[in-house]
Order: C-alpha cells, then sequence, then structure tokens
C-alpha cells in the first residue's frame, strides 16, 4: 500500500470526522440513556456519605 | 510508616530495595566517569537508607486486623507531606528565577544556578514535584471513599508514590548537572524515563485493582478522571521519550523522532501534559472535594459525562496550536486551532458545573476559605482555559506566541487553578485523614487564601502588560519597513513587569509556606475529631455540630 501523506490527510479528512461523530453520538446515547438515570443519581449522592470504613 | 505493614511486606519492600540497588549499581559502575555514574550512585545510597530503616523497625507490631480491614491512609499521610515540600522548593527556584530576569547576576556565576538549568527545575518541581504528588496522594483518598474498598494492596502504594519521587528527583538533580534531552517538560533522561514508566504501569495496575474491588455498582466520575490521567500520560511519557542512548554507560541520548515529526510529538506530548496531567486529575480532586466540601451533590451528573468524553477526545488533536507558522503542514495546524477552540465547550461544562453546584450554598465562602479555595480555581479553570482557546486561533497567536503572554497564560492556569484547587482539597482531606475535627487554624487557611489569591493576580496582570507589548514591539515597522524596535528595547521595556511577576511569585510562595505550617500544625496540634472511630468522615471547620446550622 502506497503510505504517502496525502494518503493519510485523505484518511483524517474523512474518516477522523465521522468516527469522532460517532464516539460522539455514543456517549450522548449513553449520558441519556434512561435506564442509567437512576445509576448516576445514586453515585452523585453516595460521595457525600460520612461513614469512614470501606 | 513500617508499622502500617505486616512483617512479610516489609520483607517484599526490602526485596525491591534490594533488585532496585543492584540495578543502579549496573548502571553506576560502568559510568562512573559520566553524570549517569553520579545518578547510579545516589540511588544505591538511597536505597540503603530506606533499607536501613526497614530493617531498623522489622520488629514494629504489625498492624490490627481492624486496621487491615479499613481504608489504607499511610501512603496518603506521607503523601501531603511530600506534596507540600515540593510546592515550597519548586515555588521557591520559580521566584528565584523570575528574580534572575529583573536581575540577571542572581545566578552567583555558577553553571548549576544558570537560567537555563533553574527554569526545569522550576516547572518539574511545581508540575511533577507539587501536582505529581497531590495527585497520586489524592487519588489513592478519592478512589478508596468513591469505591468503598481499600487499597488493592500495601506495597505498590509506597513502591510509586516514593517511585515516582525517586524520579523527580533524578530529573531536578540532572539538570544541575547539566543533563537534557531538550524536550520541554520531558527533560529527564533516558534511564529516569524507562523508571518512571515502572512506576507509571504499577500504579495503573494499583489502581485497576483497588475498583475492581469497589462496593459501588458504578464508577464515581472523578475515577474516570483519574484514569484518564493515568492511561493517557503513560501513552505520552512513552511515545515522546522514545529514545536510543548513546552507550548504556551515559547519560546522554538521542531522540527517534526525525525533524518535525519530533515537534509535533513533542508538543502533542506537551499540550496533553497539560490535558491530562495539569486537568484531568485535578477535575478529578474539583469533582470529589467540591461536593464533598460544599455538602452538595455535583449540579449535573450527566454534564459531568458528557465533559469528560468532550475534554478527552478533543485534547488530544489541540497540539499542533504549538506550532502555528513553522514548518508544520498548514492544515495540521488548523486542525489543532479548531479542535482548541471547540475544547471551550466542555471546559466551560465542567467550570459550570462546578459553580452551579454551589446553588444555594453560595452563602458558605464568606467564612470557608476552603470552599473559596475550589470555587475560586474553578473560576480561574473557566478563565484560563477561554483564554486558551482564544490564544490557539493562528491570527491571536501571532501576537502572543514567544511573549509573557504564554507564560501568563500558563500561569493563571498552573496559579489559579491547579494550585488553588490543590490547596482546597488538601485543607478537606487532611482533617479527614489525621481524623482532626478542623484545620490548627482558620485564620491561617484565609491568609493563605489571600495571598495565593493577589499573587496570582499580580502575576498574571504582569505577564499579560509585558507579553501584549512585547508581542507589539516585535511587529512594529516604521515608515521604511523596517523593525521599529530592537530585541534588546523590547527586553528594558519588561523590566518593571518582571520586578512585578517576582513579587506575585514571591506572595503565592509564601501562601504555600503558611499552609504547610497550617497543615503540620493540625497534624501535631488539633484536638481529635469528637465522632466515634469508624463513623466520620467530614471535617467540620466551623461547625462542630453540623446539623444544627442546617
Amino acid at each position: 500500500m502506497n503510505f504517502e501523506h496525502e494518503t493519510l490527510v485523505a484518511f483524517s479528512k474523512s474518516w477522523g470526522l465521522f468516527y469522532l461523530i460517532g464516539m460522539a453520538i455514543v456517549v450522548v446515547v449513553y449520558t441519556f440513556w434512561p435506564g442509567n438515570k437512576k445509576k448516576f443519581d445514586h453515585a452523585k449522592r453516595a460521595v457525600l456519605r460520612k461513614e469512614d470504613r470501606p | 510508616m513500617a508499622g502500617s505493614l505486616t512483617g512479610e511486606e516489609r520483607r517484599t519492600c526490602l526485596l525491591i530495595l534490594g533488585v532496585l540497588a543492584l540495578c543502579a549499581l549496573g548502571i553506576a559502575v560502568p559510568g562512573r566517569w559520566d553524570p549517569i555514574g553520579v545518578h547510579g550512585l545516589m540511588v544505591v545510597l538511597l536505597c540503603a537508607g530506606a533499607a536501613g530503616y526497614l530493617l531498623l523497625r522489622l520488629n514494629v507490631p504489625e498492624p490490627s486486623p481492624e486496621e487491615l480491614s479499613g481504608y489504607y491512609d499511610a501512603p496518603i499521610k506521607v503523601g501531603v507531606g511530600l506534596t507540600m515540600a515540593w510546592a515550597i522548593f519548586g515555588m521557591f527556584v520559580g521566584v528565584w528565577v523570575a528574580a534572575q530576569l529583573a536581575w540577571p547576576d542572581l545566578t552567583f556565576h555558577q553553571a548549576w544556578s544558570s537560567f537555563g538549568r533553574l527554569r526545569p527545575a522550576h516547572t518539574t518541581g511545581v508540575i511533577f514535584g507539587f501536582g505529581g504528588n497531590a495527585l497520586i496522594t489524592t487519588s489513592y483518598h478519592v478512589v478508596q471513599r468513591t469505591s468503598r474498598a481499600p487499597l488493592a494492596d500495601r506495597v505498590s502504594p509506597w513502591f510509586v508514590l516514593f517511585g515516582f519521587n525517586l524520579f523527580c528527583l533524578l530529573a531536578v538533580t540532572g539538570y544541575a548537572m547539566g543533563l537534557t534531552q531538550s524536550k520541554e517538560y520531558a527533560e529527564p533522561e533516558w534511564y529516569a524515563d524507562i523508571w518512571l514508566v515502572i512506576v507509571w504501569v504499577t500504579y495503573f495496575v494499583l489502581f485497576l485493582r483497588t475498583l475492581a474491588r469497589r462496593k459501588e455498582p458504578h464508577i464515581y466520575v472523578a475515577n474516570w478522571y483519574y484514569l484518564a490521567f493515568i492511561v493517557v500520560v503513560a501513552i505520552l511519557h512513552i511515545v515522546n521519550n522514545l529514545a536510543v542512548p548513546i552507550t548504556l554507560a551515559s547519560a546522554k541520548s538521542y531522540t527517534v523522532w526525525p525533524g518535525v515529526q519530533d515537534a509535533m510529538v513533542q508538543w502533542w506530548y506537551g499540550h496533553n501534559a497539560v490535558a491530562f496531567f495539569l486537568t484531568a486529575g485535578f477535575l478529578a480532586m474539583m469533582y470529589y472535594y467540591l461536593p464533598k466540601r460544599a455538602d452538595r451533590p455535583i449540579f449535573s451528573y450527566r454534564l459531568s459525562i458528557l465533559s469528560f468524553w468532550g475534554i478527552t477526545f478533543f485534547y488530544m488533536w489541540a497540539g499542533s496550536h504549538h506550532l502555528h507558522y513553522t514548518a508544520l503542514p498548514h492544515w495540521v495546524q488548523t486542525l489543532g486551532m479548531s479542535f482548541s477552540v471547540m475544547l471551550l465547550v466542555p471546559s466551560w461544562a465542567s467550570a459550570g458545573n462546578a459553580l452551579m453546584t454551589m446553588r444555594g450554598a453560595w452563602h458558605k465562602l464568606r467564612d470557608d476559605a476552603t470552599l473559596r479555595f475550589m470555587v475560586v480555581a474553578a473560576v480561574f479553570y473557566g478563565l484560563s482555559t477561554f483564554e486558551g482557546s482564544f490564544m490557539a486561533i493562528r491570527a491571536v497567536n501571532s501576537l502572543s506566541h514567544y511573549t509573557d503572554w504564554t507564560v501568563g497564560h500558563v500561569h493563571a492556569g498552573a496559579l489559579g487553578w491547579v494550585a488553588l484547587i490543590t490547596f482546597g482539597s488538601l485543607y478537606t482531606l487532611v482533617p479527614s485523614v489525621w481524623k482532626r475535627q478542623s484545620m490548627y487554624s482558620n485564620a491561617l487557611v484565609e491568609l493563605h487564601f489571600w495571598l495565593a489569591l493577589s499573587g496570582t493576580l499580580i502575576y498574571i496582570f504582569a505577564m499579560w502588560n509585558s507579553g501584549v507589548i512585547q508581542g507589539l514591539m516585535w511587529r512594529t515597522y516604521t515608515e521604511n519597513n523596517a523593525l521599529a524596535y530592537s530585541f534588546v528595547d523590547s527586553l528594558v521595556a519588561m523590566y518593571p513587569y518582571y520586578i512585578a511577576r517576582t513579587v506575585g511569585g514571591f506572595l503565592f510562595l509564601l501562601g504555600a509556606i503558611v499552609g504547610s505550617i497550617n497543615i503540620w500544625l493540625t497534624v501535631r496540634r488539633s484536638p481529635a475529631s469528637q465522632a466515634a472511630p469508624g463513623v466520620y468522615d467530614r471535617p467540620h471547620d466551623l461547625d462542630p455540630t453540623p446539623n444544627a446550622a442546617e
């Protein structure tokens, strides 16, 4: 395969864009997935607990 | 320290020290005519000292079963001490180099105290010594509390802590001898770099094993930031430091990267060091200690996840903004510039999340200087990320690059954000870990806060003025299209600002000294917390009966 500067530029300018958009969509879906809400709410309150043993 | 380890663990430590000493001897003997020999000997002596310390304490009673099942806080206590010691060292050298720029005679005509050697001692001292120890120390604390699990074992936390400090020591003493591989923020030579890889992989494994033992179903977002910090710093460090030593008996090495690739790799490393060393881990502190201290859950957990992935993915591409107007392909510069501007979104999401957490609790800032440290840090985080995105734009960069504006920007982040969030976190952590009612003196925390804030403001205003004047003088042309000012003209114009900068840095150093004294007195003199042991995890600085005030 001819692996030159132009090849790399073409790859970055096309697939580089698509995979970043893809990852962004995955993250947004994970964040707003209704089933995760309970887990997140628990996590954000759990750090305020006062005990000091595992 | 030795008393927190079982007999078997003490013997494991001795074995590790023995192996390390042998390796050090292996480079000290063939490298005896080279600075690497000095480092080899230094490591042998340090190992012997540590082994002697342990051998004298082999008969100290082992920890009780109750202690063994609790959180492992002994390395955190030592880490706090190391953090503050490096803070004072690094900031002192910082004030010294700042003063050298105004009064060059302060080198005292010694090679080791020349600007070129002291300046990396300052950056390494504050970034890796102070910042790195603060990150390791707080990560041990946060991962245990948020996972409700003790550290996975009791030897590797010490290996990581002392191993990392050994790296910092090799770095700083190396500079004094003139050793550097000439990469900014990655100056230490090949053998120190290999050692850091071993330490860092151990740190990663320790962190993962601790998370695997968690009793919480979900991994709290602060741990994501610590993990990103650990993983990405490992990748950056390994790729940027790929180098071939001229012989195994010499400290000197050459990088494998050629020309413009070397520049790109270096600034990919350099900017992500800012992102993952100086931002991700400190955001982890913010997401744990700020809600803890304010006694309010983080404003939006979902926003914290979105900004986490935003920061992680965007920062990776921003490094090329350090190379505007160079031989780097134009489109790569543009890519770095675009991602730097996009970074403003997740950065402001984090800063906004922190500030919104204070909703309904703003009155707490009036009396609680610790909380104020953290909230002002979040404001500086917002300001310096805005400034960073702005300066990454090519047209702005043509004015700001190579000037003191860059130095001002870095210190808005390093003093205003990184150091303030660290001090706020330490003032929350120290009474909790040592089981004290509060810090020894709230007045001293207050004094530290105002010294730090005024020092930061004096510093960055001096550098903004100085930088913009410099940039303008360098691009002013006469009617005949010749440069209007020589470089020396611009240097003379900087003189008052260099003095102001020294004063600002000195105030900041004073604050760190006040903070260290206060921490020392808290450990020695502060009364123990009243709550029954085992149910207490909250510093009550201002309010010994927290429920009465609500």
